[in-house]
């Protein structure tokens, strides 16, 4: 995945700074907290929702059991219909294709819409460095390229920001990208999007060369699918003369019929719209209207590895909603930046450590960067168990055990920095099958009650840095128990 | 009709008197309650922090110390899910591994019939008055486990709305977790206090005197994190609210 | 060995002990939500429409050339681009210069025209959607993307459905589809919706009855 997020510093290490910055804080806490209930509202208008979400569920299972058959026909449809398909194994792969494609038609500028797999792979970066300008689009993202900045959300990646933080960016950096913003551009939300407007208009009507993503791909039918609201993703994909559009393998659905289950769910779960503003459909190239030249590039990179896990390959139903982020509160409270991935909140968290592995620092301690509240999976229109994944990624951190990295089996180490607690996990477990030990435990903990402190020093301090600990009482329940029943039970 | 008590090694522990105010409760509904001594731990915290194989020996002792029953009742939404949610996973986790279907039989039996003590008074005995008395304005905060993994839905509301003298009050963003999380709190401390601090502050808002819940792991984190913002509310066990008559007030 | 050929190999590989998906997927949702009439279904489109800021009218068909003019001289456009094979009548009260799109126009020249009058494969009440699909009375994609303002027909109740899985039955996927739920809009400013940005800022809905 992208370098930008190497060397990263561990989730509770990184999530330290954001969550004692009071303006970081804020704009999150407006932005999710906003699109949560809005999203509860949309979703409560349609009265099947739960059939609508089983029935996704099933149409990626199924498409994820059968992914090498639907795969090839999604390549024969495509080539049928006028498209050259592309095939990448890792993101450096995909980079170098995309990057000989646009060399190929003599461009060295590109427009793009906002694509999760091409920031995945850091095609930004590497098409800079073959000399070729992408500019970005989506209004988030144009924010986040203007501003030096990295993406916090899937859909928003400029939540960070407040609108303020947004002019500031507008009005200091536009003019070395283009056209400069208006003067006295003021911070309202209508301002700011037709700064964007202006900015952008010159650059899509003069692209030659387009590059998106794709939400759906149809298998039966060859057809892609971009939802999108601003426009820009309309520009993108019918102004250019060459379309190039990167695509992760698990973005498949068998048949035309199945859209109507996404077409559904995802506008609800993402913008808490009935149905976003555009949603594009091509199949191949249609002769007189739109792209002369169109290539698919089909990546991998680490998701065939997903694929290969029996609990894990779930992430791989993911649609990149985003309900899970807006309403998971340790997002709320860490930001994106924390998860040192394009994909964070909750769905990065399983994502990022099945995609890149749990070798890093930041990607051993993703599975730890949630509570188990569950709010997630609930929220979730492809019913990913996001508790169970990550509870399982936690066993493979601590345990190790086999996994399948770059597409070779290999057997993985414990991560380090574990030891202590892998001791302490073992010696409860073995008071816990010894209950005269954990008993006497308890008593000598009751009658050394007065000693004890309601704070602690050294490691202790991460409980007791922000709260007390509780009274221990002057006997244990069981203690009690046998005391008043007097024996009644105590055989056992 | 005859129950064994889970009270679960927090409670056991820290929190006797949640323990004792079962005990009371259900006596007082005519139930017989037993505590078999040779409870520990459901394997929860081994289980949710990647240590499954640490956690099956901890579930194979539940199932065998409660085997004779035929109810088993926990004042813990986290620790019922545990055996109702989790269980059946290990089991199936346990088969994939190709160690067989051992694991997945010996725990099966205890899943069905243990109960989360509000869904126990509400599902088996059939009550939501349970004849308490409590003066004092309550706010309560459905725990995670309790909301999400068992569907505990409105059954500790019923409970405690049919409580005299109790006032409910809405707690503001009521279903948002409160940051505890088992070794969340510590692994991610910052982000747990955050979350605790909100939580906290929204109970205030409320001007209730008590934020109950029915799980005291998530009690231990709020309640600490009350003292140390010096708030003056008190976290409440549900079962020592519903235990509580207008004879002995439990205070 | 090609990335082709590893891809799938892997994706073999890893499916490898993974037991066959035989059983159909369940497809126990709603067709649609409620039960309308076509007139209620109608209404519902309007309302929907409205509800995303698209401006709604409606009228005969004998009514709609005067609309036509109406709206095109209401937003002050002096040049409306024209889908090839628009019904003649409608825009046979229109002051505004006729634009045709040809295949060497680019989209620099669409830019300078004010607004783009189209008709529709189908509408969708529940979502308040209109759709595209480049039949000749709508023409390419890019004509009702660059011009600012556009004005699309809706003929009621016939090209109405319900919801989006009767929506798709109709629908051609060969073609390059559009679909249009009010003006572009963006919620990339504190998750908050605006109207007005890349696409026509203005987006007029005129259903046209018999």
């Amino acid at each position: 995945m992208s370098g930008t997020h190497l060397g990263m510093p561990s989730f509770p290490e990184a999530a330290r700074d954001a969550v004692h910055d009071p303006t970081l804080r804020g704009n999150l806490r407006h932005a999710t907290h906003t699109i949560r209930d809005k999203r509860a509202r949309a979703v409560a208008e349609l009265d099947d929702w739960a059939r609508l979400r089983e029935a996704g569920k099933r149409i990626k299972d199924h498409t994820l059991r059968y992914l090498d058959r639907y795969l090839v026909r999604v390549e024969e449809a495509v080539t049928a219909a006028g498209g050259t398909v592309h095939w990448a194994a890792d993101a450096e792969e995909a980079n170098r294709i995309v990057a000989d494609l646009v060399k190929a038609t003599g461009e060295s500028e590109v427009v793009k819409v906002k694509s999760m797999a091409t920031q995945e792979t850091g095609l930004n970066e590497a098409l800079e460095a073959e000399g070729i300008r992408a500019y970005e689009t989506d209004l988030a993202e144009l924010i986040v390229q203007l501003g030096g900045d990295r993406p916090s959300h899937i859909l928003v990646p400029a939540i960070h920001r407040n609108r303020g933080e947004i002019r500031d960016i507008f009005r200091s950096e536009m003019g070395e990208w283009g056209r400069p913003a208006p003067e006295g551009l003021t911070d309202t939300p209508a301002e700011l999007a037709e700064a964007a407007r202006l900015h952008l208009r010159e650059k899509f009507l003069r692209a030659r060369v387009g590059i998106s993503g794709a939400n759906f791909m149809v298998a039966e039918t060859g057809t892609l699918v971009v939802v999108e609201s601003e426009g820009n993703g309309r520009m993108c994909l019918t102004l250019p003369e060459t379309l190039i559009s990167v695509v992760g393998i698990e973005k498949i659905v068998p048949t035309w019929r199945d859209l109507e289950v996404f077409l559904q769910t995802l506008p609800r779960s993402s913008t808490a719209e009935r149905m976003n503003p555009y949603t594009s459909m091509w199949t191949g190239t249609t002769d007189g209207d739109g792209p002369r030249t169109f290539h698919l590039v089909l990546l991998d990179n680490g998701r065939t590895d997903t694929l290969a896990d029996e609990v894990g390959r779930q992430a791989l139903r993911c649609i990149r909603c985003s309900a899970c982020l807006n309403v998971c509160p340790v997002y709320e409270r860490a930001g994106g930046h924390a998860y040192g991935s394009v994909y964070p909140g909750p769905i990065g968290a399983i994502l990022s450590p099945q995609l890149r592995g749990t070798g890093s620092e930041i990607d051993a301690s993703l599975p730890y960067a949630s509570s188990l509240c569950g709010a997630c999976y609930e929220v979730c229109p492809v019913a990913i168990d996001i508790p169970e994944v990550l509870v399982h990624l936690r066993e493979r951190v601590v345990q190790g055990g086999p996994a399948v990295r770059q597409g070779n089996r290999v057997v993985l180490k414990p991560a380090r920095g574990h030891a202590a607690e892998r001791a302490a996990m073992r010696a409860a477990r073995w008071a816990f099958t010894h209950p005269g030990a954990l008993r006497a435990g308890q008593r000598l903990t009751s009658r050394t009650r007065r000693l004890h402190p309601r704070t602690l020093p050294g490691p202790g301090r991460a409980w007791s840095g922000s709260r007390d600990l509780p009274e221990v009482p002057a006997e244990p329940f069981r203690d009690w128990w046998q005391r008043t029943r007097d024996g009644k039970d105590g055989a056992k | 009709m005859r129950v064994a008590l889970f009270l679960t090694c927090v409670n056991d522990t820290l929190y006797p008197d949640t323990g004792r105010a079962v005990v009371q409760l259900l006596t007082r509904l005519g139930v017989e309650v037993d505590f078999p001594m040779a409870q520990t731990c459901c394997g929860q915290a081994h289980y949710n922090t990647g240590y499954r194989h640490e956690a099956e020996p901890l579930a194979r002792r539940f199932s065998e110390v409660f085997a004779e029953y035929e109810t088993v009742v926990t004042p813990s939404g986290s620790c019922g899910a545990m055996v109702r949610e989790l269980y059946p996973r290990m089991g199936e986790r346990a088969r994939a591994e190709g160690r067989g279907g051992a694991l997945a039989a010996t725990l099966a039996p205890v899943v069905p019939k243990t109960y989360e003590l509000t869904e126990f008074l509400v599902d088996v005995l059939g009550v939501t008055d349970v004849g308490a008395y409590y003066p004092h304005t309550v706010t309560y905060h459905p725990t995670c486990h309790g909301l999400r993994s068992l569907g505990l839905g409105d059954r500790p509301r019923r409970l405690l709305e049919a409580v005299k003298g109790l006032e409910l009050v809405e707690l503001p963003g009521a279903e948002e977790c409160c940051g505890f999380g088992g070794t969340f709190a510590v692994k991610n401390p910052d982000v747990s206090a955050a979350m605790g601090a909100d939580k906290v502050r929204n109970a205030e808002s409320t001007g209730a005197e008590v934020l109950c819940a029915a799980d005291n792991s998530c009690l231990m984190h709020i309640g600490g994190t009350m003292t140390r913002l010096r708030t003056g509310m008190r976290p409440v066990h549900i079962a020592e609210i519903l235990a509580g008559t207008e004879e002995a007030v439990t205070v | 060995m090609s990335s082709r050929e590893r891809v799938l190999g892997r994706v073999r590989r890893a499916l490898a002990d993974v037991p066959a998906d035989g059983a159909p997927v369940l497809r126990d949702y709603l067709r649609e939500h409620g039960r309308r009439g076509a007139d209620e279904t109608v209404e519902l489109l309007a309302g929907n429409l409205a509800d995303y800021r698209a401006i709604v009218h409606r009228c005969t068909d004998a009514q709609l050339p005067e609309v036509l003019m109406r709206l095109l001289a209401a937003h002050g456009s002096q040049s409306v681009v024209v889908p090839p094979e628009l019904p003649p009548h409608w825009l046979k009260a229109v002051d505004a210069t006729r634009v045709h799109d040809r295949a060497a126009s680019t989209p620099q020249d669409l830019d300078r025209v004010d607004s783009v009058v189209t008709g529709c494969a189908v509408a969708v009440a529940e979502t308040g959607t209109i759709v595209l699909d480049g039949s000749p009375d709508q023409g390419r994609r890019r004509i009702t993307l660059v011009p600012d303002h556009h004005v699309c027909v809706v003929r009621v109740p016939d090209q109405v459905v319900s919801s989006v899985p009767q929506a798709l039955e109709r629908l051609d996927p060969v073609r390059p589809l559009t679909w249009i739920s009010g003006p572009s809009a963006t919620s990339d400013i504190e998750l908050d919706r605006v109207e007005g940005v890349h696409g026509p800022r203005t987006l007029e809905v005129v259903l046209v009855e018999g």
